[in-house]
């Protein structure tokens, strides 16, 4: 068995042969808010973080993980009953359609702002063009970037 | 606005606990071939769409329609709400289930097979509510862009109304006043004479015996207090926080994984694999043979998906081993040739003499264009959990259609339908994919050889590869101009016709017109894909009318303007257009503008795009400025946001959609090779709403059959040359060639 740390819980799981993370986190330990899109780091709908940096757990064997923080969808919010300020703008500018590709999203939105907490337009295509929406709510997501990026700020000053 | 009693369709009654049922029923009749389909294997006719008002004062919209990120469920309560003056705080919804109680198989049958044995209350309001009953097919489905226009219309906002009065009425028999002096709001029923009120949930179990009105009355505009504005979705909350739960994330205790790969030429069967499991594949529980396709079943899907690939199947061969996309458009050309040749061509129209006035005319112009297949590609690959137990089964899926879920079940498994029982989730994307049943299918036959629970996941390369594709058609358009430059002649030769039946109409005046199609046989599967029919029209006719345009030296928005000079609904939006694109404004060089228009489910849509062809031939689309009259937004921000998704997914498919056939098979399997529009590509929309009061028309489908005429005519605009083919992506355009065009 291999122990796996997500969201601050231990988890023992079977990683054997392979099996990339994002199997194990939504087979084995029930967190289905990581999605299955494409299985070839194509789409960004498994994005995870790992020790903070945004990757495709559809592609990373989960036995890479081990050791590390592994951050998931469901462990974003700083409490249970607090949302993290980018869940907020997503709402504020009710950006989801279907919403399966969400949760790629926002924590590829939540990596790019804590790398840039003022991103400019071409800091955000950067960041987020390896998430597909086929909803095509690209214009929300922007606008919620953008609305949770000055709600940092003013939480700052 | 209709003939049919309302009564007829409202019942009442009250459940355990005092809470007010009511329901209405609605019956389907024949439309189209997609419903023709449905039909076929085992449609259900009545369903009832019920409201329940709860002892505690919420009110429950239960809504037949499945989500998809559509806002269905928000738009429907909110009809329902506001007839009911509905404290909206206290408004909750369900998806209605997919059960006995909703839908009714052998009236259905019964009904569409002429069979004369109909209930009593079906009979007294069949020929009343005919037309009615024909657009209420669409309530069992989630498509057409529907949902709001039919079901809101007809059956939420009767349902809200018709509670209202009888809560009202109950109200006053209790307190011995006049019904004309009470009050509703925000669900409080005030006597403002004697001071009493009560609220709807005080009034519920009284207000269930009182008679069901025949006509509830409903709400003029001016009297709206939620319809026409912009409630926070209600399913919005749980998409930001990863506790939205869609088929795929179902979990089943004892569930196993399945995953499977069919066979890769369509109609071809599997012919030899081995199905005994070695030890050698770890996690592996069964192999199964479905006869045209091979499923494993593991502990997970990784292990099952790495069985599979490692698993020697081979598949019978077929005669369409070699087919190739090249000679399928080859096939088309002959069908339409020999068709014209022999007067076997089907009309879809006509008017006048075209051929007659083709010949007359000062000017010809003449253009072939050419449409790839289409998949889907929705974000959450196919899935559907199974459980099939002696006598019963269970079915956890995203359903456009889970009545159809339940009906096709039934008859595979050969059981009664209310031994099928669907549990609809959330749906990662529809677009029409969702509305078929095959992996349902699936899902149950490899359920059936083993005891537990198995959620079959297709891999994004099969839901590439075995989708139901928008088809590839072949298009040979001719016009005749008159000395003024405008069309005085217009025909139209294409391949295959779906539905809407009317997709192939022009919206401009032309005297003479002879549209007509063939059939060609096709060993590909079709189906329906967002907008259906008008995503190949609405290029085909837009970008021919833009070329007549041109042909006459006049401006591409004033030509058509001149044209639709009888229909002030289209006028009215081109003008607004116009207006907001700052049409004729000066653009940087390498820059294009282009507009489209029409009319789709009910809704007009114009759409300017303005282009940057870069010198590397890039097309970068900058801007796009929509104007849409729905009749009436209902929820203006989510129509919006169906004007955006609309616009983005036909612009994904005309840059870069294309989906070809080599040695009969499906050449493409992920989104490296069926690209898709990502955030750097997505232009930025401005969506303007006309309400004209029109009846309601949809939201879901009609910005997308535009985009791509909008852009190609942008392109041209920026560079002289004309895309007549599809994707985008194969016309060269960089300077060098522009240059020699």
């Amino acid at each position: 068995m291999t122990k796996l740390l997500i969201n601050g819980k231990e988890h023992e799981v079977n990683a054997e042969n392979g099996v990339p993370l994002l199997w194990v986190i939504r087979e084995q330990c029930g967190l289905t808010g990581t999605k299955f899109g494409c299985g070839i780091a194509q789409c960004g709908a498994c994005t995870v973080h790992l020790d903070g940096q945004p990757i495709r757990s559809c592609i990373t064997p989960a036995i890479s993980a081990e050791g590390k923080n592994i951050t998931t969808i469901e462990g974003i919010a700083p409490d249970p009953t607090i949302l993290h300020v980018v869940q907020q703008a997503w709402i504020a500018e009710q950006t989801p359609q279907c919403g399966y590709c969400q949760s790629g999203q926002i924590m590829s939105a939540v990596a790019l702002l804590n790398e840039y907490p003022n991103p400019t337009d071409e800091q955000i295509d950067a960041a987020m063009s390896g998430n597909i929406c086929r909803c095509g709510m690209y214009g929300r997501i922007r606008s919620a970037i953008k609305r949770a990026s000055a709600s940092l700020q003013s939480s700052t000053l | 606005m209709k003939k049919w009693t309302r009564r007829a369709f409202i019942g009442a009654g009250v459940l355990a606990g005092g809470t007010l049922v009511l329901g209405i029923a609605i019956r389907p009749g024949n439309r189209a071939s997609k419903v023709a389909g449905l039909i076929a294997t085992g449609g259900e006719t009545v369903m009832n769409i019920w409201l329940k008002i709860a002892r505690d004062n919420t009110v429950t919209a239960i809504i037949p329609h499945a989500e998809m990120g559509q806002g269905v469920h928000t738009a429907l309560a909110m009809m329902l709400a506001d007839e009911m003056d509905a404290d909206w705080s206290k408004v909750r919804f369900e998806e209605a289930p997919a059960a006995k109680e909703y839908a009714n198989y052998s009236v259905a049958k019964g009904f569409i097979a002429g069979n004369a044995n109909f209930p009593k209350f079906l009979v007294e309001t069949i020929d009343g509510i005919f037309l009615t009953a024909v657009k209420s097919l669409n309530f069992q489905i989630t498509g057409g862009s529907a949902s709001v226009r039919f079901t809101g219309q007809d059956a939420m906002r009767i349902a809200g109304a018709a509670a209202k009065s009888m809560l009202l009425q109950a109200a006053a028999d209790t307190w011995k006043v006049p019904v004309e002096e009470l009050v509703a709001e925000k669900s409080i029923v005030t006597h403002t004479g004697s001071g009493q009120s009560a609220t709807f949930g005080e009034l519920a179990p009284a207000a269930a015996k009182v008679k069901t009105p025949a006509n509830p009355k409903l709400k003029s505009r001016d009297q709206f207090t939620l319809m026409g504005t912009s409630q926070p979705r209600l399913d919005i909350p749980a998409k930001v926080t990863g506790q939205a739960i869609f088929g795929m994330d179902v979990q089943v205790p004892g569930m196993k994984y399945a995953t499977i790969k069919a066979a890769p030429v369509f109609g071809s069967k599997v012919k030899s694999v081995d199905t005994h499991v070695t030890t050698s594949q770890a996690g592996v529980l069964k192999i199964v043979n479905l006869g045209d396709a091979v499923a494993v079943v593991a502990e997970g899907y990784w292990q099952a998906k790495t069985a599979l690939d490692a698993l020697p199947i081979t598949f019978e061969s077929t005669e369409n081993d070699s087919l190739s996309q090249a000679e399928i458009f080859s096939r088309y050309r002959k069908a339409m040739d020999t068709d014209l040749a022999e007067g076997n061509l089907e009309t879809h129209f006509k008017s006048g003499d075209a051929a007659k006035a083709l010949k007359e005319a000062k000017v010809l112009i003449e253009a072939e264009y050419q449409l790839p297949f289409l998949a889907h590609a929705t974000m959450e690959p196919m899935n559907c959990t199974a459980w099939v137990q002696q006598g019963k089964c269970e079915i956890w899926c995203g359903s456009q259609n889970p009545l159809g879920v339940k009906a096709a079940a039934a008859e595979l498994l050969e059981l009664e339908l209310d031994q099928v029982i669907v549990h609809n989730q959330l749906l990662g994307g529809g677009f029409g994919r969702r509305s078929e049943t095959d992996v349902i299918k699936q899902a149950l036959l490899i359920a059936k050889e083993v005891d537990v629970p198995v959620k079959l996941i297709w891999s994004r390369e099969e839901d590439t590869q075995h989708d139901f594709y928008r088809e590839a058609t072949l298009s040979r358009l001719k016009a005749g101009l008159d000395e003024s430059g405008l069309p005085v002649a217009y025909s139209h030769q294409f391949i295959f016709k779906h539905h809407p039946p009317e997709a192939a109409d022009i919206p401009y005046s032309v005297p003479n017109q002879l549209i007509q199609f063939s059939s060609p046989p096709s060993h590909v599967p079709w189906g329906n894909w967002r907008s259906v029919d008008h995503s190949t029209h609405g290029f085909l006719s837009e970008s021919f009318i833009d070329e007549l345009a041109h042909a006459a030296k006049q401006d591409p928005l004033a030509y058509r303007k001149k044209l639709i000079k009888d229909h002030p609904r289209l006028l009215a939006v081109l003008d607004l257009a116009y207006e907001k694109s700052n049409w004729g404004s000066p653009l940087p060089a390498n820059w294009g503008r282009g507009i489209a228009i029409g009319q789709s489910f009910g809704s007009v849509v114009a759409e300017v795009a303005e282009v940057e062809v870069n010198l590397e031939g890039k097309v970068n689309v900058q801007r796009v400025v929509c104007v849409a009259d729905p009749g009436f937004a209902i929820h203006p921000d989510g129509f919006k946001a169906q004007m955006e998704s609309g616009i983005i997914y036909g612009l994904a498919a005309a840059m870069s959609g294309e989906i070809t056939i080599e040695n009969g098979a499906v050449a493409q399997g992920n989104f490296h090779n069926y690209p898709v529009t990502r955030m750097s590509e997505a232009p930025k929309i401005e969506t303007y709403i006309i309400n004209s009061d029109n009846a309601p028309g949809g939201a879901g489908e009609p910005s997308t059959p535009f985009i791509a005429p909008a852009v190609t005519n942008a392109i041209f605009a920026a560079t002289g040359i004309r895309i007549r083919q599809l994707p985008i992506s194969n016309t060269d355009l960089r300077v060098s060639i522009r240059q020699t065009t």
